[in-house]
């Protein structure tokens, strides 16, 4: 994959993306896979001047995660998308739509990861 | 003063697809917009699971209509550069006419709405007018007036002959000639400028820091376009972003209209540089596998893809993030201090693909 890919931890995502805000770059989305049954890989994008580079984030999917939406609003929308199709949660988000960006509150199924059941909204 | 909550969508007569804003009002002046989106969400991400790597070009082309192309080009490029394939200069060449006519026809789509937004019926049609020569072109050369399917892994399926590249030339000069005899209207006439000027302003330093694309972000004076990487056969063309300062919608619109005029000049550049050759590269060896992040510049602005293979004909993951996924942000910095009246056309100045942004 092209750019540079660094590698980080839910302890020190906020700070790299704050590093990455501080120093000029634009955040241009986030990626998510799957690593393993329970395993979540998760690359922030950024942009500066046509250059590519990628903060790498490791986590359990029952894991909470450090919302970067403080640092970038624009996190807000990727991130309660992530948090529909994944089952993730995500700490400190701004505007959390709670599992409604894209779902409907009856839904029980995570889109993107299989066998895995949801509670319905009430 | 007390607060009214009005909902914008997600059936409007600006949006011909659904998302809606719930608008928080004081007087006729926006404080706060709330997006909600999911009306029509399609999971088409989900669809790399069982269809193979080649018929995923198929369903890329379907994430949008009016840029369907662009969304083929983009995910052959990422499969082409995982597998190593080096597709033939022509089909290079030929994957940047098509992509520069769905510009241009995309551009011209949205100019004839935005002129329906601030009720300039006759305007609309005019651009809508002139748009079917492109999509007569894209039907003759193609098959296809709206998803040209003409991608596959290494190269292209269709040819332009002599005899089409002629016509084509002959087609876009009256095309050019009839954009730039609305030019003075869509830029300078008096009711035009009422509803735009000053309207929406986006500042550069926001537009950059709240993630925006193509001309929303040109529009606020950030010279950034992705046909700048110079993938495909843009490297070999004489091209610089479009870039507007005033960062409101007559600037958007204003790039968006100068933009159109540039598509018709890479198409001609294109054809003049149109080498012999092959239309496709064989595709050898094991399916797709390794991560690729691909870029592109579609109408609405950057569109990336990530694809993520593990050595089978199905992908591990596919993910599209669409331009007008990136421009919501910014259209919410935008609503704040509105009138209520200003908001249509806000919106519809971002250029919202909703099928887009509901992959």
């Amino acid at each position: 994959m092209k750019g540079k890919v660094i590698n980080v931890t839910t302890d020190t995502v906020v700070g790299e993306v704050m590093k990455m805000k501080n120093d000029g770059h634009r955040l241009v989305t986030f990626s998510t896979y799957q690593v393993d049954e329970d395993g979540l890989g998760i690359l922030y994008h950024f942009d500066k001047n046509l250059e590519t580079t990628h903060l790498r984030l490791t986590v359990k999917r029952d894991a909470p995660i450090p919302s970067v939406s403080g640092v970038y609003f624009a996190a807000l929308l990727v991130e309660n998308e992530i948090r529909d199709q994944w089952d993730v949660k995500f700490d400190g988000l701004v505007l959390d739509f709670n599992r409604t960006l894209y779902l409907d509150p009856e839904v029980t199924q995570v889109p993107l990861v299989s066998n895995v059941k949801i509670e319905p909204k009430k | 003063m007390a607060t009214t909550v009005i909902p914008f969508g997600p059936q409007h007569p600006v949006l011909p697809e659904p998302v809606h804003l719930t608008l928080k009002v004081e007087d006729e002046i926006v404080k706060e917009a709330i997006p909600a989106l999911g009306y029509v969400h399609r999971g088409l991400e989900k669809l790399a699971e069982i269809r193979d790597y080649h018929q995923m070009i198929q369903v890329c082309e379907r994430v949008c209509g009016i840029c369907s192309m662009i969304h083929a080009v983009c995910y052959s490029q990422a499969i082409e550069e995982l597998m190593e394939v080096e597709v033939p200069k022509r089909a290079e060449m030929l994957r940047v006419i098509w992509s520069e006519l769905h510009r241009t026809h995309s551009h011209l789509l949205w100019l004839g709405l935005f002129a329906d937004a601030f009720g300039f019926e006759s305007l609309f049609m005019q651009f809508w007018k002139v748009r079917e020569r492109i999509m007569d072109i894209n039907e003759a050369t193609t098959g296809s007036r709206v998803i040209v399917s003409v991608n596959v892994i290494g190269g292209v399926r269709a040819d332009l002959s002599p005899e089409q590249i002629r016509w084509i030339l002959g087609e876009i000069d009256i095309v050019e000639k009839e954009v730039r005899a609305l030019q003075d209207t869509i830029m300078n006439d008096y009711t035009v400028k009422a509803r735009t000027v000053g309207v929406g302003v986006l500042s550069k330093e926001n537009a950059y820091l709240l993630g925006a694309a193509g001309p929303t972000l040109r529009g606020s004076g950030v010279a950034q376009d992705m046909r700048m990487l110079g993938y495909g056969g843009y490297s070999e063309l004489d091209f610089e972003p479009v870039v507007e300062t005033s960062g409101d919608c007559w600037a958007r619109s204003t790039v968006r209209f100068r933009e159109t005029l540039q598509s018709i000049d890479l198409v001609r550049q294109a054809i003049a540089k149109l080498p012999e050759g092959e239309l496709a590269a064989k595709v050898k060896g094991n399916p797709p596998e390794g991560e690729v992040y691909m870029r592109v510049e579609q109408p609405r602005g950057e569109c990336v893809y990530y694809i993520k293979g593990n050595g089978t004909k199905h992908l591990d993951r596919l993910r599209i993030r669409t331009p007008t996924f990136a421009n919501i942000p910014p259209l919410l910095a935008m609503l704040p201090g509105c009138e209520l009246a200003d908001v249509p056309v806000i919106v519809l100045a971002i250029d919202p693909c909703i099928s887009c942004t509901e992959r």
